[in-house]
């Protein structure tokens, strides 16, 4: 039997609307949710899907409006002070710290606020540095640093109590590819030192995802739609055939193949340098793509590329929430 | 227990730290902040000359306005921290941590009472060596309690707004600003309290200066007994009350605030 390190039951937040007379905004609509030892879950969702308020009640931040929530076993409401020590969390874009203190002193400061020992800490944080590679910066002042440096030394801070629990919401805001690739390297890493402990990530990258995901829940609208493995969840669009075409630039014909029988949903983005229209659609069964072809033809437009693909977390994600994951801000 | 101490005095240091560091990293700061004082007080000391006034008073001027750092130093270092604290994502981190919430306030309190008394020593002694005081020390015992005390009081009250500030969000920066000004009169910065009556003085009196700086006056300057607005002896004690006070009242609103903004999901800024 695998330790819940994670739970909720019914787990409702709502919001108070910013006027009285403002309906309030429900955050998360009656969420089960199970993760276990060991694991690293990831939350998916839209922007405004509920992921950072599910962090916030687990991480004690906030109460729940009804319903239960446990981690390490303890209530968050109740319990709170048992559950401090185990956890920390890290989330992209906080400018947290004070920007006259140096790398090392703010990492140390967080260190302290768990009780940990100066030459523990001190150990620690050194190994913490060469990870993300802030080494060479260990004395910078904080408010020196690049966005991206500063989120180097976010995630470092996150880990410097050595928690059980995690939580990581979007942690790789802001980091570029190389910053990004070693930290998801070390988070697989932690988790597989101790099997006790536990991540949960929320992030936009659907290919981090994948990659760093034992199971992953996808909520939208404060509700969780699909929890499973990445693979599981890619039976979910596995009949249904899914294709990538890139055509020359279409103006106002994409509702007719939108409305087309036997296209299930369909995204697509213009490339304005290329002159070109990109295509990704699911469709009911292959022989729709002939009948696509046709009608390309008929508007006279020239087919680029087409190829079938494999599905992907992306298709899941827009069958079951209807839209691409929209990047930050983007 | 014990570790729990521990990790709360560790808390404390670590906190403290920020100031005491942060502050050494700025020198020109520090010399800002030694001068302004200077310039103000000097304007009472030149008019209670030009008017004559005892001589006792230019003494008076020069302990009040090195004071001021410390009220200042609460209304920015304390009262508007957790609030500027909160947008930074900083206080986040503070409310999911294990060590006390007193702890972090404790630190701040720690670590600003270093800096401004460095501050206010540096004031003081430049002061009274330009406009030649001369005390006449009544009591060191009474003096130094009587200026610890009114601190804790002071620190405590400034805790107190930290919450306070938090709940009430923007208005913050208008409140410490409304409050700096008016507070050099009530409190009598750069004149004895007792000037203001006894009604205006007694209201004055809550907040810890007025009688902090009434106390160490009479201490400090034999022949200012007369214009006390109280007896030294009877301040301590008031002081006292003032110090439990405020302390337990500190971390009752502290509480609530912590409650009220999980409930309502003010604790935290939405963007994150
Ligand atoms: N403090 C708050 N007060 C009122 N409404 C809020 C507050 N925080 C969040 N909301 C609302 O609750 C809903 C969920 O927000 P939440 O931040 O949990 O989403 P998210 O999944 O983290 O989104 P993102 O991907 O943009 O980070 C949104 O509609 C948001 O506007
Ligand atoms: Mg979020």
């Amino acid at each position: 039997m695998q330790t819940e390190s994670i739970k909720t039951e019914q787990l409702t937040r709502a919001y108070k609307g910013k006027k009285k007379a403002d309906p309030s905004v429900i955050a998360l609509d009656q969420v089960d949710l199970s993760v276990y030892e060991g694991e690293l879950f990831g939350l998916l969702g839209p922007n405004g899907a509920g992921k950072t308020t599910l962090i916030k009640i687990l991480t004690t931040l906030l109460l729940p409006t009804s319903g239960k929530a446990l981690v390490a076993g303890f209530d968050v409401d109740k319990e709170a002070q048992k559950i401090k020590p185990l956890i920390n969390m890290v989330s992209g874009g906080e400018e947290s710290g004070y920007g006259i203190l140096t790398v090392v002193e703010t990492i140390w400061m967080f260190s302290q606020f768990y009780g940990i020992p100066n030459k523990v800490a001190k150990e620690r944080i050194d190994k913490l540095l060469e990870v993300v590679g802030l080494k060479d910066n260990a004395k910078t002042k904080v408010y020196k640093l690049s966005t991206g440096m500063r989120q180097k030394m976010n995630f470092a801070r996150g880990f410097v109590s050595d928690p059980k629990i995690i939580f990581l919401d979007e942690p790789m805001l802001g980091l570029d590819v190389e910053a990004a690739r070693t930290c998801r390297k070390f988070i697989k890493n932690w988790l597989n030192e101790n099997p006790t402990r536990t991540v949960l990530l929320t992030t936009h990258y659907l290919v981090e995802a994948d990659e760093l995901c034992d199971r992953i829940a996808i909520i939208n609208h404060g509700k969780i739609v699909a929890c499973d493995t990445p693979d599981n969840l890619k039976l979910l669009v596995q009949r249904e055939p899914i294709f990538q075409l890139e055509t020359t630039m279409m103006q106002n014909e994409i509702d007719e193949f939108k409305q087309m029988a036997g296209v299930i949903d369909l995204t697509y983005s213009h490339n304005i340098d290329k002159s070109t229209t990109s295509f990704r659609m699911r469709l009911s069964k292959e022989e729709v793509i002939a009948k696509i072809i046709g009608t390309l033809t008929k508007h006279n437009l020239k087919i680029i590329s087409l190829e079938k693909r494999e599905p992907s977390l992306e298709d899941v994600f827009i069958k079951l929430v209807g839209k691409k994951i929209e990047e930050e801000d983007a | 227990m014990r570790d729990s101490i521990i990790l709360n005095l560790r808390a404390v240091w670590a906190r403290a730290y920020v100031r005491i560091v942060g502050a050494n990293r700025e020198p020109s700061w520090i010399i800002a902040e030694t001068l302004l004082p200077l310039f103000s007080l000097s304007a009472y000391v030149f008019l209670y000359k030009a008017i004559d006034a005892p001589a006792q008073f230019i003494g008076f001027v020069i302990l009040g306005g090195t004071m001021t750092a410390y009220w200042i130093a609460i209304l920015w270092g304390m009262a508007a921290q957790f609030y500027w604290e909160k947008t930074s994502g900083q206080f986040a981190l503070y409310l999911i941590a294990p060590m006390s919430r007193m702890a972090i306030l404790m630190g701040m309190a720690v670590g600003g009472f270093f800096m401004t008394t460095i501050r206010a020593v540096a004031t003081l002694i430049i002061g009274c060596l330009i406009f030649r005081v001369e005390f006449q020390v009544v009591s060191w015992v009474y003096l130094i309690l009587i200026f610890l005390l009114s601190m804790v009081a002071l620190y405590g009250m400034g805790m107190m707004f930290a919450s306070l500030f938090l709940l009430w969000g923007r208005e913050v920066q208008h409140l410490t600003n409304l409050l700096q000004e008016p507070i050099y009169l009530f409190s009598g910065f750069y004149f004895p309290v007792k000037c203001l009556g006894t009604w205006v003085s007694s209201f004055a009196s809550l907040i810890p200066l007025t009688l902090g700086l009434d106390g160490m006056r009479q201490c400090l300057f034999g022949q200012a007994k007369a214009m006390g607005f109280m007896s030294f002896k009877l301040e301590v004690l008031i002081l006292l009350g003032m110090d439990i006070v405020f302390l337990y009242l500190a971390g009752k609103m502290h509480r609530i605030m912590e409650y009220k903004g999980k409930k309502e999901g003010t604790l935290t800024t939405r963007w994150q």
